[in-house]
């Protein structure tokens, strides 16, 4: 019970405090919404936040998908072949490099109107770093001893790599996950908003922000929260069921 | 090989193995010779980097020597077979499994004809042997070091395997944990004989377990000494106090200083 009121009474002070600061400076709703704004700008617009807040979520989860299936296959490869890993290393960090917000025009340009694949390619490609980056790490650390415990009982590659390596590489890959999930969803929305004509909570806030619609922008901020906070849970509970037993009792 | 005596389970013979490094070739093994007969256990002793673990990646199959064969029951040993068992300083059980899942894995490799409840009960038969019953659905986490690498030992003897490879297995554990898994050691010795050999630093150790203890030269390692030991009928720690005892300590540690001398010459 403890762990569900806890965040909760935080969460009402934070709100309480937040209402306070607003309403102590007199601070007019195009400096900064108040709480008390923000639902009724929520409900004027209910359609449309449950209609992008859907757009908004598949999108983020489809280019996590792609993500994580690129990124386990990089990982793999740059886990098991020492070669290959030093020629494609550069090259990723080169491009995890890169701010994403530069990518952004030049993807929208490249698929002019294509809403949909213009979020997802930006979702996934901001995303899928840490994931490629864990798996190879968590594989080319395998202690050698695991490696030949199987060997001298004469198992092959592939099963060496089912029964030890992937259940080992898990917490870090789960690990990753949590960063990349966050990371999709800034990824998600940067499209959003830039590309114009566009659907999804990103566009949401841009209209508000040209219609000087400003507790809108803040209800969408705070929507954007809590489908972030949903989908950085729904990580936690995989990685409860999958990785468990990496997690040490605290007490 | 005279063909009225029956033929040992472990025949090394002129085996030699060279390490080719980025500095150039670093011979670790020449001309060894040695073996263990059926149910026997030797202990093998020699300065650090000798190359004692190389020797025991080349009984179990995992290296290929350059030159020289090793045999097992009197077939060459061309690749890993499932017929080794093998326990390292590190235990490396299975963090995700429980201690009787990690200790049934060789049953999910190795070929065999038990069915999944008779797995069990062998799994289940060993953990007891080695004072781990009531422990088998705990996590490795749950488990002290010596408790880790008691499982180790019957993940390692679970397949009954023809040969038991263990390399320095109690070198991470406390002084009284380890004389504890002395005891264990001769337990399953007893109830279930293996042919084994035992990479150790420990002379004590290597006393007190062994039948023989050989003494490797400095890199490049070959047989530069053995001692038969005489076997206790009730191995007790106390035995290791006795005269005959220490002499033979005394002589394996002077071996092992000309061994240590030799290999700083050899630098």
């Amino acid at each position: 019970m403890r762990h569900i009121l806890v965040p909760l009474y935080a969460i009402i002070i934070f709100l309480v405090l937040w209402e306070l600061l607003v309403w102590v400076n007199e601070w007019p709703n195009y400096k900064m919404a108040s709480p008390s704004d923000i639902w009724p700008a929520f409900w004027k617009f209910k359609v449309l936040f449950f209609q992008y807040g859907w757009d908004t979520l598949w999108r983020t989860v489809v280019g996590l998908f792609i993500a994580v299936l690129c990124g386990v296959f990089l990982g793999m490869i740059m886990g098991f072949s020492k070669v290959l890993r030093e020629a494609i290393y550069p090259l990723l960090v080169g491009f995890n490099a890169i701010p994403k917000a530069t990518v952004v025009p030049i993807i929208a340009l490249m698929f002019v109107g294509q809403h949909d694949l213009n979020t997802v390619l930006i979702a996934f490609m901001i995303s899928f770093f840490p994931i490629a980056v864990s798996v190879s790490i968590g594989l080319s650390t395998l202690e050698p001893e695991y490696r030949d415990i199987l060997r001298s009982l004469g198992a092959s590659k592939s099963l060496i790599f089912w029964k030890i390596a992937l259940p080992k590489t898990l917490p870090e890959f789960f690990g990753a996950l949590k960063v990349a999930v966050t990371l999709a969803f800034i990824g998600t929305n940067l499209m959003e908003i830039v590309s114009p004509h566009g659907r999804g909570l990103g566009a949401l806030f841009d209209s508000g922000k040209t219609n000087s619609d400003y507790p809108l922008m803040f209800a969408v901020l705070i929507a954007l929260a809590l489908l972030g906070i949903g989908l950085y849970y729904v990580v936690v509970v995989l990685e409860k069921i999958f990785a468990g037993w990496a997690e040490r009792s605290t007490d | 090989m005279s063909s009225y005596k029956k033929i040992d389970t472990i025949i090394i013979k002129d085996v030699t193995h060279t390490y080719k490094t980025e500095t150039g070739l670093l011979p670790v093994i020449k001309n060894l010779n040695m073996s263990v007969p059926e149910n026997g256990f030797t202990a093998v002793v020699g300065p650090s980097g000798c190359g004692k673990s190389t020797l025991t990646k080349l009984i179990s199959g995992l290296l290929q020597p350059d030159a020289g064969e090793v045999y097992l029951n009197g077939e060459k040993i061309t690749t890993p077979r499932p017929t080794v068992g093998m326990a390292f300083q590190n235990p490396v059980l299975l963090e995700w499994r429980s201690i009787i899942k990690n200790v049934m894995l060789p049953l999910e490799i190795v070929p065999n004809k038990l069915n999944s409840l008779e797995k069990e009960q062998r799994a289940k038969q060993l953990l007891s042997l080695v004072g781990l019953e009531g422990f088998e659905e705990k996590k490795p986490s749950e488990l002290s070091g010596g408790m880790r690498q008691r499982a180790s030992l019957c993940r390692a003897l679970v397949h009954k395997p023809e040969v038991l490879i263990l390399d320095e297995p109690f070198g991470a554990l406390d002084a009284f944990t380890r004389e504890d898994l002395w005891q264990v050691m001769h337990n399953l010795r007893k109830e279930e004989p293996f042919t084994g050999i035992l990479i150790t630093h420990d002379l004590r150790e290597a006393i007190f377990l062994a039948d023989e203890v050989i003494v490797l030269s400095g890199r490049p390692a070959s047989k530069q000494f053995f001692i038969k030991v005489p076997k206790f009928k009730t191995p007790k720690l106390e035995s290791l106090y006795t005269s005959k005892s220490i002499d033979m300590l005394k002589n394996l540690r002077k071996q092992i200083e000309i061994a240590q001398n030799q290999q700083e010459q050899n630098k």
